[in-house]
């Protein structure tokens, strides 16, 4: 266990600590907002790909020494493109060709990375280093969330549309693809970000996490989005909290943290689902 | 102008030729029923009607200044996403969304309407419900609400009362006639119960392997195919309704 106080020293908050948190949080909010349309959609294995894909990416752009945040993206962007159109296509066959896709792009980094004996460099994306991050990194992500955040506010009415009923949504002249695209994008940024903060072995679970805990307590699409930014920014202020005290890391401990709500979140559904369900005051038509 | 044309229509999956060579018209105020056994290619008709699947062969046009994005829809519930957590409001605000372009939130007006289709299907009490927590019968008639926020012309029902009780039936039905009549919506249903496709439609169209019709209703009850599967059912003979019992499939009342 650390002694806090030790640690936390003025300059350590203002410097390491605080550009952290913000990017952190930022992070947070993106990665609950669109793992609610990831669980909904039921298209977890995407977000999958999509880290495997980032990871390798990384992994390449480290080697040739480019800028890591700034390359990844757009190929990740490209390949959430890709991963899309293999799950459209052959319903059935679907999650295969996306594992088989994104585990090849992880391989080829792994083995550009290893050529060029960088291999200590790139761990770290594995399990994340939000701690280590440059104040570039953390400008960056905390505008690039952002800029999630305001195209998910601004279509959140066209995205409920798509993720309760694609083929009503369809049928009835929304352009279903533009917007499926256009949530498989702000999912390739929010992975790529959370990915370098969080790891690449954890994002797409961490995404995953607050959507369900919030499904398990809520009962109308608003409130399971709401409630699923509060339990993710949360998760993500105690996880950080508790890997600064007992000096764990924080990826891991932000999966933990939201573990603990999960299960706090399915006892609370058990309880109240003791009681009758309120079907029965309704005056029937 | 016919609202919709379908000539020489022909479906297929991959390898699987679901139909071939349909045609029909639907006209304004027409209250078609689409009937045929499982498997016949129903549903796969009415994805192409709506745009979702494209004609391997044939032609489908729109007619009469009718829009894609003014049709309404009730898929078949098979399709639904039963464990999502939406309230009644939201599923039926999202009936709106095509009348719009670029505005980014419900306007009051559209939120009005919603108001205005839940009223007509008496779901007001139900607005701020879960919708995966209704019964059977309460989940069609939200579908429905949605359907009629997206549409003014014309409506397409994927065998809307399967599933449901016989009392809760008869008022979809109910509610059905009340629209087509009152609100002059354009209907096209599908349904594997003849007996009521005969009582309610003013036509017919019948698919199934090699035989299909297309007519009045009158026409189908006399036509061969049509007495061919209304004995089948065993609803009818020789064009008259005789008095079977309907078995109750699914109680309206249940709850998961
Ligand atoms: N997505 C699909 N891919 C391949 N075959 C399909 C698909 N959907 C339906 N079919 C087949 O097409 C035929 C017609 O199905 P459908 O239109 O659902 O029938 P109905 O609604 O009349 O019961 C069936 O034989 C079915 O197995
Ligand atoms: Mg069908």
């Amino acid at each position: 266990m650390n002694d806090l106080s030790a640690i936390l020293t003025p300059e350590y908050l203002a410097v390491v600590l605080l550009p952290a948190l913000i990017a952190g949080v930022a992070v947070s909010l993106c990665s609950s907002l669109l793992g609610v349309s990831m669980v909904l959609k039921r298209c977890s294995m995407i977000g999958d790909g999509l880290s495997h894909v980032g990871y390798g990416t990384l992994c390449i752009a480290v080697a040739m020494g480019w800028a890591p945040i700034q390359v990844t993206i757009p190929v990740v962007i490209v390949a959430a493109y890709i991963l899309l159109r293999l799950s459209e296509s052959r319903k059935s066959r679907g999650d295969t060709a996306i594992a088989m896709f994104s585990t090849s792009a992880l391989a080829l980094g792994i083995l550009v990375s290893s050529k060029a004996n960088l291999t200590t460099d790139v761990s770290h994306y594995m399990f994340g280093s939000i701690l280590a991050m440059t104040h570039g990194d953390v400008i960056l992500s905390v505008v690039l969330s952002v800029c999630v955040l305001l195209v998910y506010l601004l279509f959140y009415d066209k995205i409920f549309a798509v993720t309760f009923d694609e083929n009503f949504a369809q049928a009835t002249g929304l352009n279903v693809r533009f917007y499926n695209l256009l949530i498989a994008v702000l999912t390739a940024v929010t992975v790529v970000l959370g990915m370098m903060m969080m790891g690449a072995l954890l994002i797409s679970s961490l995404m995953i996490f607050p959507a369900v805990t919030a499904m398990r307590i809520c009962r109308s699409f608003k409130r399971v989005v709401v409630t699923s930014v509060i339990i993710s920014v949360t998760c993500f202020l105690v996880g950080l909290f508790l890997s600064l005290w007992l000096d764990t890391a924080v990826g891991a401990s932000v999966i933990l943290t939201n573990l603990a709500a999960f299960a706090l979140a399915s006892l609370i559904s058990m309880l109240t689902r003791r009681r009758k369900p309120q079907t029965a005051d309704v005056p029937k038509e | 102008m016919a609202l919709l044309t379908c000539k020489d229509l022909t479906l297929r999956y991959e390898t699987l030729t679901v139909m071939e060579h349909l045609s029909f018209t639907v006209e304004k105020g027409d209250y078609l029923c689409i009937v045929g056994e499982n498997g016949s290619g129903k549903s796969t008709l009415m994805k192409c009607l709506l745009g979702l699947k494209s004609a391997d062969g044939g032609t489908l046009t729109l007619g009469d200044g009718l829009k894609r994005s003014e049709i309404g829809y009730l898929p078949q519930q098979s399709e639904i996403q039963r464990d999502f957590p939406a309230s009644v409001e939201e599923v039926v605000l999202s009936g709106c969304l095509n009348s719009r372009a670029l505005h980014p939130f419900y306007t009051k007006a559209e939120k009005q309407r919603a108001l205005e289709q839940m009223e007509c299907l008496k779901i007001t009490a139900l607005r701020k419900r879960c919708y995966r927590e209704l019964s059977g019968g309460q989940q069609q008639r939200v579908l429905l609400a949605r359907a009629l926020c997206a549409t003014k012309k014309l409506l397409l029902l994927d065998e809307p009362v399967t599933g449901l009780d016989p009392v809760v039936t008869t008022e979809l039905y109910g509610i059905l006639e009340h629209i087509h009549k009152e609100h002059g919506i354009t209907i096209i249903m599908v349904t594997h119960d003849v007996e009521c496709a005969v009582r309610h439609a003013k036509k017919i169209l019948h698919i199934g392997k090699g035989e299909s019709f297309f007519g009045t209703c009158e026409a189908y009850m006399q036509s061969e195919v049509g007495q061919k599967f209304l004995d089948a059912s065993g609803h009818f003979e020789g064009g008259k309704f005789c008095h079977t019992h309907h078995t109750p499939q699914k109680g309206d009342g249940e709850h998961e």
